[in-house]
């Protein structure tokens, strides 16, 4: 379906975000020497073997004690190291929540809690490790920075940038193979949303996976006539908010896609600013308060209602309640 | 090592009881218990043993650094900081207070100098300390790392992920210590969940393990900080079994899990006080 349509971006190659981030570790590495990495036992999954490799001394196996890594970079913050922390998304979060709470953000710490196979996307693993509250914990404490980004390219930028950025931020990305449609080395700002597709009927706002699925649907809107604007929210927290409502101002009315539960998801982030400054109709493209289950990333993502056409859907949804 | 004779650190520990008695009492909460227990070791650390600069700072390279796990011994903590000059002892009176700094635990989010990491929620301060020890490897710093635990919060799975860690990476350069005052919020160690051999536990881990079976004897104190010192740099975390009793220097809390967090009142404040001699003048 993807290949008759006149797409907005398109791609040659397919990566895991999870990739983008291990590259962009080794080049952070080469380029700050206070640049540290612990990793809990996940090394291959989350590709810090070449950071490892090169960096002996910088890089720390933790094991299966995600409770205990998350103190030691709080710790390592002390006498100037930048921590990079890696494991699965779920391990890097739930498991940890307390640890994250007090001795990262509360302290006010320059930790770097990067988690990788969030979301349905995980696939065959099933449920128990499809996290889809992360980012809803992560944005609610004070401090922290969440950032999701959404292909290998953009991934590896905001590993990169997280170096340069003091405090305590999240950086979540995942599994699966995944189009490379935005540019390589290109400038990623933290908190700044990126306009991809300028549009005037309706407004979808993307983050991580799903904001392929948004290019996607802005094709399909397209074909039927109606004109989408898609904005990557690579940051939930700080948000964009004026970009969001100079959007909105625009097109009258939003989606919200994610790899995420509705609640405290994305969607609840825009709801609030909308709420706030510019009341108009929002639809939901999220999990709706279930866990997922064993399955490819792409029968996950059409059963639990998180695909380009559900997009669409949604999207008609908000221009009728205009 | 700071020049300090036996006698004048332990009127310092007088005083510094005293202010942690009134700090308590001012706000009718905290948690006198284990500060009595700690503060000669407290004192110790703080007046002599460790190098540190009270002109706080952040990193605290080539300084030896302090962190506490416990957080619940905060008004001891705050009193040992404030009498090295860290802040003013007159601060010692917004302790638990609105708009202060220093907060029901320790926090690093108002500023007070000398605190490093927040703590209270149990189990976390041990991981924190050894990564700021391996740092201090990394920039080839030759200070030491110093942590203070609860016996009760041996309870928490973290404390042993990163009892097991230390070892495997050769974390030598630093020192814990274990409050084994044997009391814990709802009673006795022994029958809220009995820690059983601690020292066989740590030194299973692969830790090396020395007692000062007199916590509150400022000798016996020095004496197994030397000790402890001397075992540092050889391949292997080192644990103090720091046995001290819980509410010392007050002959109605000690040797009790009762005044773990509990205030005195105006009498037993005085009371208390009239056994401690106010040696630097209260705050």
């Amino acid at each position: 379906m993807e290949k008759t349509l006149d797409l907005k971006f398109t791609y040659t190659e397919k990566k895991d975000t999870r990739s983008g981030f291990g590259d962009g570790l080794l080049e952070a590495g080469r380029k700050n020497p206070n640049v540290v990495g612990l990793c809990a036992d996940l090394i291959g999954s989350l590709k810090m073997g070449a950071f490892q490799k090169e960096f002996p001394d910088r890089f720390f196996q933790v094991g299966i004690a995600e409770a205990n890594m998350i103190g030691l970079a709080a710790g390592m913050t002390i006498g100037g190291k930048i921590p990079f922390t890696g494991t699965f998304a779920n391990f890097s979060t739930g498991r940890v929540y307390d640890q994250i709470r007090q001795s990262v953000a509360y302290s006010d710490k320059n930790v770097k809690i990067c988690a990788s196979h969030a979301g349905l996307t995980l696939g065959e693993d099933g449920a128990t490790h499809q996290i889809l509250e992360d980012v809803g914990m992560m944005k609610m404490l004070p401090h922290m920075t969440v950032i999701v980004p959404c292909d290998y390219n953009q991934t590896k930028a905001a590993t990169l940038a997280l170096v340069d950025h003091v405090g305590p931020a999240y950086l979540r990305f995942g599994r699966p193979v995944w189009p490379i449609f935005t540019p390589a080395n290109q400038k990623f700002e933290i908190g700044k949303a990126w306009k991809m597709i300028e549009g005037k009927d309706v407004t979808i706002f993307a983050t991580g996976h799903l904001v392929w699925e948004a290019v996607v649907a802005e094709a399909m809107l397209r074909e039927e006539g109606i004109s989408a604007e898609v904005i990557n929210i690579h940051t939930i927290k700080p948000l964009d908010e004026e970009a969001i409502l100079a959007s909105v101002a625009k097109t009258g009315c939003a989606v919200a896609a994610e790899e995420h539960q509705i609640n405290g998801g994305l969607g609840d982030s825009i709801a609030q600013v909308l709420v706030r400054n510019h009341p108009a109709p929002l639809e939901y493209v999220g999990v709706n308060d279930s866990f997922g289950e064993s399955g490819t990333p792409t029968q996950l993502l059409e059963k639990y209602g998180l695909n380009a056409a559900n997009i669409v859907k949604a999207a008609k949804q908000a221009v009728s309640r205009k | 090592m700071q020049q300090v004779s036996i006698d004048q650190l332990q009127k310092i520990s007088s005083q510094v009881r005293r202010d942690c008695l009134r700090m308590v009492h001012a706000v009718q909460s905290g948690h006198p218990g284990a500060a009595l227990g700690l503060t000669e070791y407290f004192v110790a650390l703080f007046f002599k043993e460790m190098q540190h600069n009270n002109q706080f700072d952040m990193d605290g390279k080539g300084e030896d650094l302090f962190f506490l796990s416990n957080g619940h011994v905060s008004a001891l903590w705050y009193s040992v900081l404030a009498r090295n000059g860290y802040f003013s002892t007159e601060e010692l009176g917004t302790f638990r207070k609105i708009n202060s700094r220093l907060q029901g635990h320790p926090a690093t989010h108002e500023g007070l100098p000398g605190v490093r990491i927040a703590s209270g929620s149990l189990g976390q301060g041990l991981s924190v300390a050894i990564g700021a020890a391996q740092v201090k490897k990394l920039n080839q710093d030759d200070k030491l790392v110093y942590v203070v635990m609860g016996d009760g919060e041996q309870q928490e799975g973290q404390i042993w992920e990163a009892a097991m860690y230390a070892a495997h990476h050769h974390v030598d350069n630093i020192i814990a210590a274990i409050d084994y005052n044997g009391q814990q919020i709802d009673g006795p160690t022994k029958k809220v969940m009995d820690l059983k051999d601690l020292k066989a536990k740590w030194e299973a881990f692969g830790w090396e393990v020395i007692s000062i079976e007199k916590g509150n004897d400022m000798a016996a104190v020095l004496e197994g900080l030397a000790k402890a010192k001397s075992m540092t740099g050889k391949g292997k975390p080192v644990l103090i079994l720091l046995h001290t009793e819980m509410g010392y220097g007050v002959d109605f809390m000690v040797g009790t899990h009762k005044w773990h967090g509990v205030a005195p009142s105006d009498a037993e404040l005085e009371n208390a006080l009239s056994q401690l001699e106010e040696t630097l003048g209260d705050y």
